[in-house]
């Protein structure tokens, strides 16, 4: 095996805008892949976390398959890192935090309009859902946040290079305004 | 094709399913013969913006529903604009806000159709369905292929750059607002985008000339391959063309005919319905008048190129006929055509962002028309999946009540369920299980491009296992995918 670092990434209860944003750093990813190996992530069919580096979660938790995912990532991982507004805060899904789980489920299934067939999916293939949408760190230990919604790819490629070069990270300050 | 009693059955599960936006599974049943006799596409997340978004004020529509998907959130934050146009009164938006819009939509489209084409399933196409899986991924594109993959990744920035000087940023921008939109481009700014268009328009026909030699290298098993007969819907624009902001609705049957035609789509209430079903929590649409079993239907480029009478521009007006005459006069059911379908738009993208550029009235600063508030705003616009609906209620006082999102993944779930079961029949049905096997079934449902991050808002993702149970419950084979892409049996 290489020396290379060992990221995995993965995507929660998030919009996958924050994976977007990792693309971003458009042609620095020719650069990023001589310098990591991605193991775990939606860009790879690699399905399985093994040890790795650094664990990059984009979204909250809002069902137990989430918090099966994020519990695996912080075994592997040295480094756990929250990307983006809904892993740190649960971000706009936690808006449903303000209703209850089964009126959120009434009105998508039951009363929402031109439903056909109206009932309230429950077939043991789905996972069960969490009452509230939580931030990841009510989970697991987190190690780094970088906020945004997203964080844009500079103001990820500043925590990325330096967290590999083993620098303590410093943003300047157009890469941390936001809006 | 559901099975009635289960318990007997073989269960196989593919989970999760891997470079698509977004967490699905799927589950087989097969009986003591190994025929399959149930197979399903679960969406196992929910989100619930339809009851979170009420008691919000109309204006922030445009920016909280977009965030329902980070990969085309711009198709969300203008079929939200839409609506909200009609909440304000709005008839018609200036000349400037409808074109900086499609400017816009065509860079949100680009983006879109280069990262599903070059990031997520170039390496099947190019490497086979069977290739390592360590290796079938962007990186082993970058590896092997670093031409082809440099284009896809500057095909991408470049339609993220549209976005970014149209919208404000690149992922959840703020450009389009109730009436119109925030800002026009300065002159400087039309430069910069003119500067690298006929390299991307070049680049963009390249990967029309890829997808062609691919798909007639072995020309019989790509149309047949998860090949399906189905109703199609798009939006078309008023004169036949392609058109992927505005326009009316038009349906076909499985042999081209139509259903309905320039349908206005704020009377989308009397002619769709949403059907429920246990096992999934993304919906099942249908055309009223036929019906669940028989009025599911496909969206997304492959509906798009078949329904167009002509694109507004010439390079990719050539590849729809050429396109089109594969099918003999009749609608190409191919589900693998879907990829030669995106690139099309993709070049009419490149081609139309050109176009656009040259008009001055993207520089215009008559940015906002109001007029007398509603209580309903209904949008459609064509994402680059497919379909999209947006549909508000707001009160006297500007706060909303009630909404619906048909997302254009929705509108493919019969669809990408049909697919599987075909590939399932007629691959899997009798076989031990491979792992490039599976992985056909991946490649039946990538070829839709679903977002389920849009058809759900939420994804994860899990170790990929699959195991065989038979009928008294016990375990007769595990197959687990490792972490340096080995398959193991693990038993």
């Amino acid at each position: 095996m290489s020396n290379k670092i060992k990221i995995a990434t993965a995507s929660l209860c998030g919009c996958f805008g924050c994976h977007m944003s990792i693309l971003d750093i458009d042609e620095r990813l020719f650069d990023l892949v001589g310098k990591v190996d991605f193991d775990r992530s939606p860009f790879t069919d690699v399905k399985t976390i093994g040890d790795c580096d650094i664990g990059i979660i984009e979204g909250g938790v809002a069902n137990e398959e989430n918090v099966a995912v994020l519990r695996e990532f912080r075994k592997h991982c040295k480094i756990l890192v929250a990307i983006g507004a809904c892993a740190i805060d649960g971000g706009i899904p936690a808006m449903r935090n303000s209703f209850s789980l089964k009126e959120c489920l009434v009105e998508s299934y039951i009363d929402g309009i031109g439903i056909d067939n109206p009932m309230i999916p429950s077939d043991p293939e789905l996972p069960l859902l969490l009452n509230k949408v939580r931030p990841i760190h009510e989970v697991v230990k987190i190690d780094y946040s970088v906020p945004g919604c997203p964080p844009s790819a500079e103001t990820i490629w500043t925590f990325l290079t330096e967290l590999i070069e083993g620098k303590s990270i410093s943003y300047p300050y157009e890469q941390i305004r936001f809006d | 094709m559901n099975a009635k009693n289960t318990k007997k059955l073989k269960r196989t599960v593919i989970e999760p399913l891997t470079r698509v936006e977004g967490h699905g599974k799927v589950t087989l049943l097969q009986d003591e013969k190994q025929q399959i006799v149930q197979a399903r596409l679960h969406i196992g997340e929910f989100r619930a913006f339809e009851k979170f978004i009420q008691g919000r004020p109309y204006w922030e529509l445009p920016v909280i529903v977009q965030r329902l998907c980070g990969i085309c959130p711009v198709s969300h934050h203008l079929a939200a604009a839409k609506a909200t146009d009609m909440l304000v009164g709005a008839k018609q938006i200036s000349p400037t806000a409808e074109k900086m819009r499609r400017l816009m939509h065509y860079g949100q489209t680009l983006q879109s159709h280069a990262l599903h084409f070059f990031h997520l399933c170039s390496p099947d196409l190019m490497f086979g369905f069977d290739d390592a899986i360590r290796h079938r991924n962007i990186v082993g594109l970058i590896e092997d292929q670093p031409e082809i993959a440099k284009q896809g990744v500057l095909l991408r920035k470049y339609g993220q750059e549209v976005i970014r000087l149209t919208a404000g940023k690149r992922v959840h921008g703020t450009g389009a607002i109730p009436g119109g939109v925030n800002k026009s481009l300065n002159h400087d700014e039309v430069k910069y985008l003119n500067k690298d268009i006929d390299q991307i328009i070049s680049w963009a026909q390249g990967a029309v000339a890829l997808i062609k030699r691919i798909f007639f290298e072995q020309l019989d098993y790509n149309l047949s391959f998860a090949r399906i007969e189905s109703n199609m819907l798009s939006m078309i624009g008023n004169d036949g063309s392609f058109d992927n902001y505005h326009g009316g609705l038009r349906a076909t049957d499985k042999q081209g005919k139509i259903i309905f035609d320039q349908l206005d789509y704020t009377k989308y209430r009397d002619y769709f319905k949403e059907g429920v079903k246990n096992w999934s929590y993304m919906k099942f649409p249908f055309i009223q008048s036929l019906g669940a079993e028989n009025g599911w239907y496909r969206v997304g480029p492959l509906a798009r190129v078949n329904h167009c009478d002509y694109f507004a521009t010439p390079l990719a007006e050539r590849e729809r006929q050429e396109f089109k005459a594969i099918g003999n006069g009749k609608p190409i059911q191919s589900t693998l055509a879907y990829h030669w379908a995106r690139l099309i738009e993709l070049l009419h993208c490149a081609e139309a962002i050109k176009l656009v550029l040259q008009d001055p009235d993207i520089c215009g600063d008559d940015l906002i028309n109001k007029g007398k508030i509603q209580n309903t705003g209904i949008a459609v616009l064509e994402a680059p999946r497919g379909t999209l609906l947006h549909h508000y209620e707001i009160d006297d006082d500007g706060i909303v009540t009630k909404a619906n999102l048909i997302v254009s993944t929705t509108n493919n779930n019969q669809a990408m369920n049909e697919s599987i079961r075909q590939v399932a029949n007629q691959y899997l049905s009798g076989n031990k299980l491979t792992e490039p096997m599976l992985n056909q079934i991946e490649v039946a449902i990538r070829a839709y491009d679903p977002c389920l991050s849009c058809a759900t808002h939420a994804m994860g993702k899990m170790p990929l296992e699959i195991s065989l149970i038979d009928n008294n419950n016990r375990l007769i084979d595990r197959l687990e995918k490792r972490v340096t892409g080995r398959i193991d049996r693990t038993l």
